[in-house]
This record gives C-alpha cells, structure tokens and sequence, in this order.
C-alpha cells in the first residue's frame, strides 16, 4: 500500500481550521490569534525547510553530513533547555551542562540503537540517525529543561535550608540530596507517564506516522516499543548526569552553596 | 565587606560581639564557618580552616544563625541519629522542651521554639566553638533566662568558645567575659 500524497489543497483545510481558531480566539479575547497565526506560519516553514533538507540528507548519506546535521540539532536543543529556565547556570557552563548532558545520553543511546539493535549498514543512514536522534532529542530536552529549571528554582528558595544544613557540616551532596532527589524525579516522571498511557490513552505519534505510511501494524508497534525504551533510558540518563553537573557548579570547593552562579530576571543585581 | 578584623577567643570563653545593623557582624560569622569566601587566616588551636574539609571545619567551628531552617516535616528528622539520645533529651529539657518534642511537627512550632530547637541541633556536633547570632532574639524573658544559663552551662561542661552576637548590651554584660563592637574601621574593645 502506497501513502496517499497530500496536495497544497488538503494542507489549506487543515489550515483553515486554524484560521477559525484564531478568530475564536479573538471573539473570546484571548490574546493568542497573532500568536497562533505566527506559530502556525513558522511552523509550516520550519518543517518544510527540513523536509528540504531531510531530502538533501537522504539523498547524499554522506557521514560529515549526518554528524553535521546531527550536531546543529544538538545545539538548538540545547539553546531551547536554556530558553526554558526561569532561573540559568551562568555563562557558558549553563549551555554547556545542558548540551553536554543530552549530547551524552541521546548520542550514546542512538549509536546504541543503530549499531547494536537495528543494525543499520552504514550505521548513520540518514534514514534511521536523524529521526532517531531527533526523537531522542526531543524527548531528553523536556525531560532536562524540567529537571534543571525545578532545580534552580529549588536552589534559590531553599537557600536558606541548604545553607542551615551546610552549617551542621553536612557536605554538599548531604545538604543538596533532597532537591536533587527530586528534581531528577520531575525530569523522568514525563516519559513514565507517557509509558503508562501509551497504547490506551494515546497512539504514539511515530507509530501512527507509520501506519499512515503503511506498515504493517505489528511492525510499527515493535519500533514505538523500541524507541520508547530508548527515550526512557536516554532521558534518565540525561537527566541524572544534568543534575548531578549542576550540582559540581553551584556549589565550590569549600561546599558553599554558590547563588552568584545562577543569573534571571528574580535575582537583582547589586 | 569591611576588615580586616584580628580577634583572639580563647577557649572555654565566650566573647560578647556588638555593632550597629548592617556593619556586617552575620556576615562575619558566615565566614568564620566558612560559609562565604573570605580572605585573611581563621586558626583553630593554630590549624588554619583551609587544613580541614569544610564540612569537618563547620562542624567544629558551628554558627547557630539568628533565623534557623528546617526541611523535614518532623523536628526529630532534623537531628542525626547518630547522637547519643540521652545527650539529646538532657539538653532539649535544659531549654525548657519535654522529651517529646522530637515528634512534633514543624509547622507548629513558634520562632522562638525554633530558635531554642537550633541551639540544640547546633551544639550536637560538640563543635569546640559556637558562633551565636542573637540566639535569644524571639525568645520571651523566661525562657532568654533559661538559655542564657544552659549556653553557660553548657559552656563550663564542654569548655566550648563561644563568639556570642546581640544586640542587647545588658545581655552581652551578664553572660560575656569581655566584649567587642564591630564597627566599620576595625573591632573596639570595651571596657567593662
């Protein structure tokens, strides 16, 4: 069974529904019909400039391309784990430990993934590598962006508490055990929930994708249940080494709890 | 920040601190337990601090802060198991607490049950010097009477230093040997 192409005229429908929902939007005062308008527009362009692009990739399947491709995906998410913090890790090092804990644990999982279980050959088949590192990706930086922005966020209204247990001598990994704890349990608590629900709640999207595209359901359902695993380790992963990064940068040498390393619009500047 | 300060506690003696709001005598204290970076030498029986792991110095060297913090939900989860409870109970009396105070809830107690809670939960470790900043400062006259004898007990019975910081003189006069005031050119000494 061959997938049935969708024509400029069918996306123009679906688009139009949208245009409904901005005028709703209007007529209820929302204050979202630009923004829905907007976004609806970047979107559009965003994925057919990378169904542009995917189509350059697939048809080369040259390996500094894939790697290239992969790496630009890698700093956008993590520009976006930055966007989504209230309070940042300063400077540099607040890019980097969000960068460094996906490039971690998506890149190793993926590779995984390609040269152990599918076994694709070559193992970067454009194919294969970019819709599953894009997954993963996607997934590690809610996951992340969660966990570290509870974090900071922890950080800055428990000082008090932190500080008062650094005082008892406790060493930094004793006074900050609790809100690590749980912060890395905020970060995973999304992809367990979404574990629970998939198959009752809701069809995944990358399953359906392929049933749309024609596969045979059995076969779709093996690969959501592969790259489910693959999402929930590589989120976990990421978000322990994330945490466990931020936890070396905020505090110094001496376990002193360092706030002057957190930077956002709640902290004043002296 | 202002300084450099040079001071001597000697042991088993507690030493009164005085000095106008805001001249930085928390601050001070914060970074004799090495909470906040500082210059200058802190030596413990002639050990610089930078010789001990923080922790180990904070435990030895223990500031008891005039606002005190608890994270668990029970006042006994904030003292380590590993202390005798004989020991604990003996002090928690000392100040005015029956034995069962350790199960009470956190969001009951007031700020001075607070307060008399982290004087305890500060002398547990038996650091070999106590930094108190205004340990009496939301407590009633009764019970200001009644740690003010169990600092000084205490005191005598484990020959601690204590650094003692209030803003009430005839306090630092009924329980300090000698006394300082913080100003922002250098410590004063007064003169009894």
């Amino acid at each position: 069974m061959d997938v049935i192409a969708l024509s400029a005229w069918d996306l123009g429908i679906a688009a139009a529904l949208v245009c409904v929902l901005s005028l709703l939007s209007l007529f209820l005062s929302l204050g979202l019909e630009w923004k829905i308008l907007i976004f609806s527009c970047r979107m559009t362009a965003q994925l057919l400039f990378i169904g542009i692009v995917l189509r350059f990739l697939f048809a080369s399947g040259s390996l500094p391309i894939v790697l290239l491709m992969a790496t630009v995906m890698l700093f956008a998410a993590g520009r976006e784990v930055l966007a989504r913090q209230n309070l940042r890790l300063k400077g540099i090092t607040g890019y980097a430990i969000g960068t460094g804990a996906m490039f971690v644990s998506s890149f190793s999982v993926s590779l995984i993934a390609l040269l152990v279980i599918i076994g694709v050959d070559p193992w970067y088949t454009p194919q294969y590598a970019i819709p599953l590192l894009g997954m993963l990706l996607g997934n590690t930086m809610t996951g992340v962006s969660l966990a570290l922005d509870r974090l900071t966020d922890q950080f800055y209204k428990e000082r008090g508490g932190v500080e008062q247990r650094l005082l008892l001598g406790q060493t930094w990994q004793e006074a900050s055990s609790d809100i690590r704890k749980e912060c890395m349990r905020t970060g995973m608590i999304p992809i367990i929930n979404s574990m629970a629900a998939a198959g009752l709640v809701s069809l995944p999207g990358m399953m359906t994708g392929q049933i749309l595209g024609g596969t045979p359901p059995m076969e779709a359902v093996k690969y959501q249940i592969l790259i489910i695993f693959l999402i929930a380790a590589g989120t976990g992963f990421g978000v322990i080494s994330a945490i466990w990064m931020s936890g070396h940068y905020l505090f110094d040498n001496r376990h002193r709890l360092c706030l002057e390393r957190l930077s956002g619009s709640r902290i004043r500047k002296r | 920040m202002n300084g450099p300060y040079t001071f001597v506690l000697k042991e088993g003696e507690c030493l009164g601190l005085s000095g106008q709001s805001g001249v930085g005598k928390t601050q001070m204290l914060r970074a004799i337990t090495d909470l906040i970076p500082h210059s200058g030498k802190i030596l413990l029986d002639g050990v610089p601090s930078t010789s001990f792991p923080a922790p180990l110095w904070r435990s030895r060297v223990t500031m008891v802060p005039a606002e005190s913090f608890w994270w668990y939900d029970i006042v006994g989860d904030h003292f380590s198991t590993e202390f005798d409870t004989e020991f604990l109970k003996e002090k928690l009396a000392a100040v005015g607490f029956d034995k069962d105070v350790l199960n009470w809830q956190i969001s009951r107690l007031s700020t001075g049950e607070k307060q008399r809670l982290a004087l305890i939960r500060g002398v547990c470790n038996t650091p070999s010097v106590l930094l108190l900043d205004e340990p009496c400062s939301s407590l009633d006259g009764y019970h200001t009477t009644l740690t003010e004898s169990f600092i000084f007990q205490y005191l005598r019975h484990h020959n601690t230093s204590v650094l003692w910081v209030s803003h009430d003189p005839e306090q630092l006069q009924r329980v300090a040997a000698r006394e300082l005031c913080l100003e922002k050119t250098g410590l004063v000494e007064k003169t009894v």
